[in-house]
């Protein structure tokens, strides 16, 4: 494969990314790439096309221009069976989690592992179990319903499903807006933890500047529809461009927060 | 990304006498699917053998799908001799932990004795809900009443359009072909007795009396019945629901009483629309299988047939109409937030209000018997 030998260590490529929704240009002509291991955070205003960027990196939507290549498959050319092993090799956590509303918490997790139709019972049970320690859901809450479970934990557990297949890559959309300061600290660091543990290469969406510092390698704002400024949050912030700096004010009269020092 | 490498198993006698089971090659879910089969059995075999030593550190890759089988042939306990490379320590840690429950099911196994309790009082729950619904509807009319200017009519009229004009086109069709069949089976017993022209005593009484609203009112539990259902319930599962009662807007005063008295004004009017197209196919075959014409059909039409037939089954539409809304309704205010009780709700409410409908009819032949029949 000559792409493969070329794209060894870029997990994501995004070339000339273009959107168009109903007549509006979201993206023009969007470039970046995320190296393996890295954590890439995609930020910009309400209403800038983040989540519209992140659903045309999973596929969910097709972009007007341009190509989108996931661990060195452009999604949209490969073979069905090439896509669905792509597939299995990524996570999804999805804004509002995403949980099937009818399947208790132990089935949510299982569903990824029952799909691939391999493995019998008892090692799905271990592994779901073994998942919802991983994310630090206690064994009680594995029979209840989505609709039974704090906000907290619905975005634990729907990061334990997108786990399910030890993905490599990890897509996570807004991970910790509606959680409180304490619950939102806690899932920086079980990011962190899974980072280290699972060697996860993660694209991040986010508003929340205090995730941003705590967890992000590198920065993408997104504003205009193109990429204003990419690189570590140091340098994204040295931006002189007005949106950069709207942004970053916002975080001046707070306090500081210990878990910006430790990025 | 590189083609995985196949996972190997082998067992080797190294020093002090122990047999160690060495594992090789890429140990993840992509690697092993193919190879599955064999694996287990390699695996079965050696996990009846005692003092076995295993040597995890050779591998390219481990993945937890692979940690739990092999802790499946493990029996679910670390063996005493077990060596991993650092990063793949947390797998086994982790599974160790793994509390020996079953799989949580959700369906508690009851008796049926107990099952039958359970259903009778979730019946007696849904008579109840009903009838305070209802209850609730009748002081909303009234409030609607009062101050006629705080009435909720654009969600009326928006629901009268849905439930009653875009209707219009398959209660005609249905309609229309009912009549036409009815009157070509009709025609037949008729002409052996040369009763030609009480085609028209015939299809009048039982399309104004009967088929008139029964097709109207099935259908229209079917559309707007399962609609309504389902409209209420995604507003469950979004909290709209939750956010018209923070707001103080009553959910019946708002939801409830503009779509089950638009269906109760509706489905009279629809009864209207079906009877004149049931009656109009059924002329249409009578003249074709049996000479009556169309003036003569409409001529003897008054006399064959009370006028009180016709208000008869204006009345069952006013009544179908309110059945159904309010059935949909409350099935719809008792969607769990849940995907499958939304579809559970919606079915029920369909065929709860398709049984009423009939029941309300049965109820109707009994009471009415003496109105409007020769």
């Amino acid at each position: 494969m000559s792409t493969a030998t070329q794209t060894r260590d870029a997990v994501v490529e995004v070339e000339g990314l273009t959107t168009r929704l109903g007549g509006r240009v979201v993206h023009d002509h969007i470039e970046f790439s995320v190296a393996r291991g890295e954590t890439f955070s995609i930020i910009g205003g309400s209403g800038s096309g983040k989540t519209t960027l992140l659903r045309t990196l999973i596929g969910l939507r097709s972009p007007s221009e341009g190509r989108v290549r996931i661990l060195g498959h452009d999604l949209l050319t490969a073979t069905r069976g090439t896509q669905q092993d792509i597939r299995r090799r990524w996570g999804v956590l999805f804004q509002g989690g995403a949980l099937f509303s009818a399947l208790s918490l132990f089935d949510n997790v299982a569903v990824p592992l029952r799909e691939l139709h391999l493995l019998d019972e008892g090692v799905i049970r271990d592994l779901v179990m073994s998942k919802l320690d991983l994310v630090g859901l206690a064994a009680d809450d594995a029979a209840k319903l989505p609709s039974e479970l704090s906000g907290g934990m619905v975005k634990r557990a729907a990061l334990a499903r997108s786990l399910a297949l030890d993905p490599e890559l990890l897509f996570l959309d807004e991970p910790t807006s509606g959680l409180d300061p304490v619950a939102a600290a806690g899932f920086q660091a079980l990011v962190r933890q899974l980072r280290r543990e699972l060697s996860l290469t993660v694209v991040m969406v986010t508003h929340d500047l205090d995730t941003l510092a705590a967890l992000s390698d590198r920065v993408a704002a997104l504003a205009e529809g193109r990429l204003i400024a990419v690189g570590t949050l140091a340098e994204v912030r040295q931006s002189d461009h007005p949106f950069i700096h709207e942004y970053f004010a916002s975080e001046r009269g707070r306090l500081p927060s210990p878990t910006a020092s430790e990025a | 990304m590189r083609e995985p490498i196949p996972p190997t198993l082998e067992v080797v006698a190294r020093a002090e006498g122990a047999r160690w089971v060495v594992l090789d090659g890429d140990w993840r879910v992509e690697a092993l699917c193919s190879r599955l089969p064999a694996i287990e059995r390699q695996l079965a075999h050696l996990g009846e053998h005692q003092g076995l030593w295993w040597d995890l550190e050779r591998v390219t890759a481990l993945d937890s799908v692979a940690a739990a089988l092999l802790w499946k042939y493990w029996r679910g306990a670390r063996p005493p001799g077990l060596t991993v490379q650092p990063e793949h320590e947390a797998f086994f840690e982790r599974l160790g932990r793994v509390p020996l429950v079953e799989a949580p099911s959700r369906r508690p196994a009851t008796e049926v004795l107990v099952q039958l309790g359970q259903r009778a009082l979730d019946f007696l729950g849904h008579l109840l809900r009903v009838l305070e619904l209802f209850g609730q509807l009748v002081f909303d009319v009234l409030r609607a009443l009062r101050r006629p200017s705080w009435a909720p009519c654009q969600d009326f009229s928006a629901a009268l359009y849905r439930s009653g004009t875009t209707a219009l086109p398959i209660t005609a069709l249905v309609g229309f072909l009912i009549g036409v069949v009815l009157s070509y089976l009709s025609a037949q017993q008729l002409r052996t007795f040369g009763a030609n022209i009480f085609i028209v005593d015939l299809l009048g009484i039982s399309i104004l009396r009967e088929l008139g609203p029964l097709l109207a009112a099935i259908l229209v539990a079917g559309r707007s019945g399962s609609s309504i259902t389902a409209q209420i319930g995604v507003m469950r599962l979004t909290q709209e629901l939750d956010a018209l009662a923070a707001m103080g807007i009553s959910r019946t005063f708002r939801l409830v009483l503009p779509r089950v008295i638009a269906l109760a004004v509706a489905l009279p009017l629809l009864v209207l629309w079906t009877d004149a197209l049931a009656l109009a196919g059924g002329i249409l075959a009578a003249q074709q299988e049996l000479g009556v014409g169309f003036r003569l059909f409409l001529d003897k039409l008054p006399d064959a047939v009370p006028i009180s037939n016709l208000w008869l089954g204006l009345v069952k539409g006013v009544v179908f109409g309110g059945l159904i809304g309010l059935v949909a309704c409350h099935f719809g205010l008792r969607v769990e937030p849940n995907t499958r009780s939304l579809g559970a709700g919606t079915t029920r409410s369909v065929v709860v209000a398709i049984t009423l409908v009939i029941v309300a009819d049965a109820i109707f032949a009994i009471v009415t018997s003496r109105v409007g029949l020769p």
